[in-house]
């Protein structure tokens, strides 16, 4: 038994399909923008955000009137816009009792703590998680992962566990985050921000930016023979080392990259790249350059896509995955937008270029606050004519 | 079920529970966390510094892993640490809040904003006890013992995790919380 991936989309500032996404990559492009005093903050921020307009129209061509009335922030409609897209592409039905949905978010609606007129249970993103299951008719309890920034991916192992459990037969992935006062301000308190382009494993690095998106991904089991892009496993880890600072000698991540690689018999030659964090602090890919070469990686070549999108938190995994699988169809390893001279101790291979390959697997790596690492492999199984 | 449950801890604002025996009870005009905390003599001042998610979350696992009496803060990674809520982190999220509502008196402020996520909770078990294995926050619409009990099972399917600190962790204010925990081992 195989999990497989049967449905995607993306709901980012770069368009409101995986093509459309992947077009803009490919193409180099990116929403991050410079605001000088956004929702009037009183400092100025590079991010990507979702237009309101599009986002109006595109929901209005995929819900209807009345679902759309029932949904009140944004953060709500890009989840379930995503959600209705990818669901609607794999054929799954979603009223089944052996389909499960996961919900990845760091902050869903917090937007709302802001309004007077609160309704306090609508703030967890279990509510969201909850109103999204019962949308699709379906009957069982879903299940949030609130895990800062590798939220996405643990939502995914979450699934390839549900389905290798055989408790499921499908499980729908949803990653979803919006930006507000309340995050910027955050991160910006936390000086973990950049004023302009980020730059992920460049010397001239300076932080982060910050970007809203949602993407889904839906798998299913399916026969140890079949075509196309599987799950293989994935291994969550932590630092046991700070709650907002990375570990110096990237524990965590080598952890989960070492029980990754030997728990599935990975051989490093057969990666076709490491979709890494990337987020362009200081600290971030400098731990991610160590981890990698402790767990004897330094030969693949790595990834980053927050040059694009910026840092898309609880839809990061799930973005970044689904993304790095249609670059993979096409043979390629999309650029690290932003990238220049490598400003990491380890010498990972990083370029700001796309680069061509001839293999079909990848692994992703993740890290968070709280201490927390993730990493998990995907691989495509063509079979021959 | 493949896990067996071997410590349990309950801590409400009223009563401590170690394996369902009562072992304390609050007394009014003081807080019940900081008495835990003196009266188990934790000797960790980073508690002083945390919100009340982790406070209770904290509490909670150390008089757990007392029961437990083996040998403690040496580095592993085959146990889990699995937590559940409804509120996320609710009570730090409303206070962060408090710091930026007002262009006029806007001090966010970054030692807040880093428990604003349900999982540093998770983290702060990990650290304490050196803890490498797995870490994660489960949110739930409601607390149901089903949903949690399969989460655990799902923990059990990493081939390096034997045990796993797992259970519920609500607090929504300083006098409203609630932590259902255990250890349990993989069977």
């Amino acid at each position: 038994m195989i999990v497989k991936k049967i449905g995607d989309s993306m709901i980012t500032p770069l368009g409101f399909s995986v093509e459309e996404n992947f077009a803009a990559v490919m193409a180099g492009r990116s929403e991050l923008c410079r605001y000088e005093s956004l929702w009037n903050l009183p400092f100025p921020c590079f991010v990507s955000l979702i237009p309101d307009e599009k986002l109006e129209a595109e929901l209005a061509r995929e819900l209807s009137a009345v679902d759309i009335a029932s949904l009140g922030t944004k953060f709500e409609k890009i989840a379930l816009l995503s959600a209705v897209k990818a669901v609607k592409q794999s054929g799954i039905d979603p009223t089944s009792e052996r389909v499960v949905f996961i919900l990845s978010s760091t902050k869903g609606n917090v937007e709302l703590l802001a309004d007077e007129n609160l309704d306090i249970e609508r703030v967890t993103p279990a509510h969201t998680a909850q109103m999204i299951a019962t949308y699709f008719g379906n009957p069982n309890m879903p299940i949030t992962v609130s895990n800062a920034c590798i939220s996405g991916l643990c939502a995914q192992i979450e699934a390839h566990r549900c389905l290798m459990s055989g408790r499921y037969d499908a499980a729908v992935v949803i990653g979803a985050d919006v930006l507000s006062p309340f995050i910027v301000a955050g991160f910006q308190s936390l000086k973990a921000l950049s004023d302009e382009q980020c730059r992920p494993f460049s010397v001239n690095r300076k932080g982060l930016n910050l970007g809203e998106a949602a993407a889904t991904v839906v798998y299913s089991v399916d026969d140890d023979a079949a075509d196309g892009w599987r799950m293989l496993a994935g291994a969550v880890r932590n630092d046991a080392n700070h709650i907002s600072g990375p570990s110096r000698t990237g524990e965590g991540s080598y952890q989960a990259l070492t029980s990754l690689i030997r728990v599935n018999g990975l051989e490093t030659s057969d990666l076709a790249c490491l979709n890494v964090h990337g987020t362009a602090t200081l600290y971030n890919d400098e731990m991610e350059s160590i981890a990698i070469t402790r767990a004897g990686l330094a030969d693949v070549p790595v990834n980053a896509m927050k040059g694009f999108y910026g840092h898309t938190l609880g839809a990061a995994g799930v973005l970044e995955t689904v993304l790095s699988m249609r670059a993979l169809e096409e043979g390629i390893v999309p650029a690290t937008r932003g990238f220049d001279e490598l400003g990491v101790s380890m010498p990972v291979k990083v370029s700001s270029r796309a680069v061509d390959t001839a293999k079909h697997t990848f692994v992703k790596l993740l890290s968070g606050f709280g201490g927390c690492n993730a990493a998990a492999a995907f691989t495509r199984q063509i079979s021959a004519r | 079920m493949n896990h067996e449950v071997r410590y349990t801890v309950k801590l409400t604002p009223n009563y401590l529970e170690v394996n369902g025996l009562r072992v304390q009870e609050a007394t009014p005009g003081e807080s019940f966390l900081t008495k835990l905390y003196h009266i188990y003599n934790m000797e960790y001042p980073k508690f002083f510094k945390m919100d009340v998610l982790c406070k209770v979350g904290f509490i909670a696992s150390e008089v757990l892993l007392r029961a437990e009496a083996v040998e403690r803060f040496v580095p592993r990674s085959d146990r889990a640490v699995l937590l559940f809520n409804r509120h996320s982190s609710l009570h730090a999220d409303r206070t962060f809040q408090h710091t930026i509502a007002n262009p006029d008196d806007f001090y966010p402020s970054p030692s807040v904003f880093v428990y604003t996520l349900p999982n540093i909770v998770t983290g702060e078990i990990a650290i304490r006890n050196k803890y490498q294995g797995e870490s994660s926050f489960i949110l739930l619409p409601e607390k149901s013992q089903a949903a949690m009990e399969q989460a655990i099972d799902r923990a059990f399917l990493d081939p390096e995790t034997t045990s796993a600190l797992t259970g519920w962790v609500e607090a929504v204010s300083d006098a409203e919380f609630e932590a259902e925990i255990e250890l349990v081992v993989s069977s």
